[in-house]
């Protein structure tokens, strides 16, 4: 499974929608998931791919991984599983 | 209604073992957050903490006692000593019925289930020791201390997330005011820097890995930390009576539910809880000099706080001085209220402004006086304790000079 569905399947979950809901220019606001929801797609996404997520919720712009969208969130995504290899 | 003053304060913490250190360090500015020295650190994202450090319980506890008392136990136990001493009581007779202990903790034995967990889980052993139950319970700290200074009166733990010990304080304050007791040793204690502790707090990342500092703009987040506060609360006749020293007056209390969110603070909560102090103790907004403030060093918890404070204060708010002495002794969750409540006393007893150190940028969202980096002289008659709790439960308490 690519890396594109994937996370699209972690944040429908998380926002209680169908992943053919979930557009890749949505932001986690247009879903209605709140800071407790982020911290729990990050959570899901950490455990599907076996990766560390530096993200730090007093500071969201101080790491590089960019949660504007979920297209952003699946680009960071691919950039940690790319650097682990 | 009964008045109720302070006549005993004991402390063990990452600034110091007792009161005069702690205070000591508060003035200088100090420090007491350093790499975290435990089992596993290796595996945790967040490795720093404001640890007590130089601490053997062997120094301070028997074989059978270590048995029994927890980490968070040996902290009380060690403040309440402190605390007791100084009031100079004995409770023998009618006055050991009329007194009893109050304690906030939110983790209780957390190292205890942390040990045991791991003895049973990761090393597959089949038995654990015995006294786990009494060891781990919340209140067992409480129940020790009525044990060993036999009060027989009202006694129970108060568990509120980080506004435990404000929560607790607050009890024994009501208790003593309507008169269901005429002396309670209150505070409270927490002892959650192990590796199942941080580790749970790794996952909400509001942690910082390098240091507390709140109410700056580049602040990124909290750091843990663990010890005790413990008071006697007495009657104030009663206190008099007897010519005891009164360290303050606790003047007011009150509590505030956001009903809102589990983790997000709320202003409107926040302001109530503030407001409601200050009626409770008939003190006017121009009578408060300073503010412990919650100041955890998260973004949201700062900018709320000081938002709530601007509301209640007006434009008082630019006058009074608020800090945020996490920023040294880290966040004690459960017991950090009764520690914070020290560097109210010291601003009415002694003058002295404890500073919110590790501040370097200011935030237009915190644009209050917070005491930056370096301790202040200031003669102050009122202080207020602030306490906001995941959960959205918030308890503040004001003291007056004596």
């Amino acid at each position: 499974m690519n890396i594109t569905v994937q996370v699209i399947g972690i944040v429908a979950q998380q926002a209680l929608l169908q992943p053919s809901d979930v557009k890749i220019e949505h932001t986690l606001e247009d879903l209605g998931i709140d800071s407790l929801g982020l911290v729990e797609s990050i959570f899901a996404i950490e455990e599907a791919f076996d990766i560390t997520v530096p993200f730090n919720a007093n500071d969201p712009s101080g790491s590089d991984f960019d949660i504007t969208s979920v297209g952003s969130i699946i680009k960071a995504v691919q950039t940690l599983v790319q650097d682990q290899t | 209604m009964r008045r109720v003053v302070i006549t005993g304060s004991g402390t063990i913490n990452a600034l110091g073992h007792d009161v005069p250190k702690t205070l000591e360090a508060m003035r200088e500015g100090h420090c007491g957050i350093g790499l975290l020295d435990i089992r596993d650190v290796d595996r945790l994202a967040i490795k720093i903490g404001g640890q007590v450090t130089n601490f053997d319980e062997h120094t301070h506890f028997n074989r059978q006692q270590i048995s029994l008392f927890d980490r968070f136990t040996q902290f009380t136990i060690l403040a309440a000593a402190q605390a007791i001493h100084e009031a100079g009581l004995t409770f023998l007779g009618a006055l050991a019925d009329r007194s009893g202990v109050v304690l906030g903790t939110s983790g209780g034995g957390l190292n205890t289930q942390d040990e045991s967990y791991r003895a049973v889980y990761e090393e597959g052993k089949n038995r654990v020791h015995p006294l786990i139950v009494p060891k781990l319970m919340n209140n067992a700290a409480a129940s020790h201390v009525s044990m060993q200074y036999n009060l027989r009166g009202p006694s129970f733990t108060v568990a509120t997330a980080c506004a435990s010990s404000n929560h607790a304080m607050g009890q024994a304050f009501m208790l003593i005011r309507s008169g269901m007791a005429d002396v309670m040793v209150t505070g409270g204690s927490e002892a959650m820097l192990c590796f199942g502790g941080v580790k749970a707090w790794e996952g909400l990342r509001v942690m910082s890995k390098d240091a507390c500092r709140p109410f700056s703009a580049n602040r990124n987040g909290m750091v843990q930390g663990e010890g005790a506060g413990v008071f006697v609360f007495e009657d104030r006749e009663h206190a008099m009576k007897r010519g005891a020293v009164i360290l303050a007056e606790v003047a007011g209390f009150s509590m505030s539910s956001d009903a809102s969110n589990i983790v997000t603070p709320s202003t409107e909560g926040a302001a109530r809880a503030i407001a409601g102090a200050l009626r409770d103790a008939n003190l006017n907004c121009e009578d408060v000099g300073y503010i412990n403030a919650h100041g955890t060093g998260t973004a949201a918890n700062d900018k709320t706080e000081c938002a709530a404070v601007k509301n209640v204060f007006k434009a008082h708010a630019e006058k009074l001085m608020i800090s945020s002495t996490k920023s040294m002794h880290g966040h004690l969750i459960g017991g950090t209220g009764a520690v914070e409540l020290l560097a109210c006393i010291m601003a009415l007893r002694d003058g002295i402004i404890a500073p919110t150190i590790g501040y370097e940028k200011p935030d237009p969202e915190c644009a209050l006086d917070v005491v930056p980096n370096i301790a202040r002289e200031a003669k102050v008659i009122a202080t207020l304790s602030n306490a906001f709790a995941f959960g959205g439960l918030n308890a503040v308490i004001a003291l007056k000079s004596a």
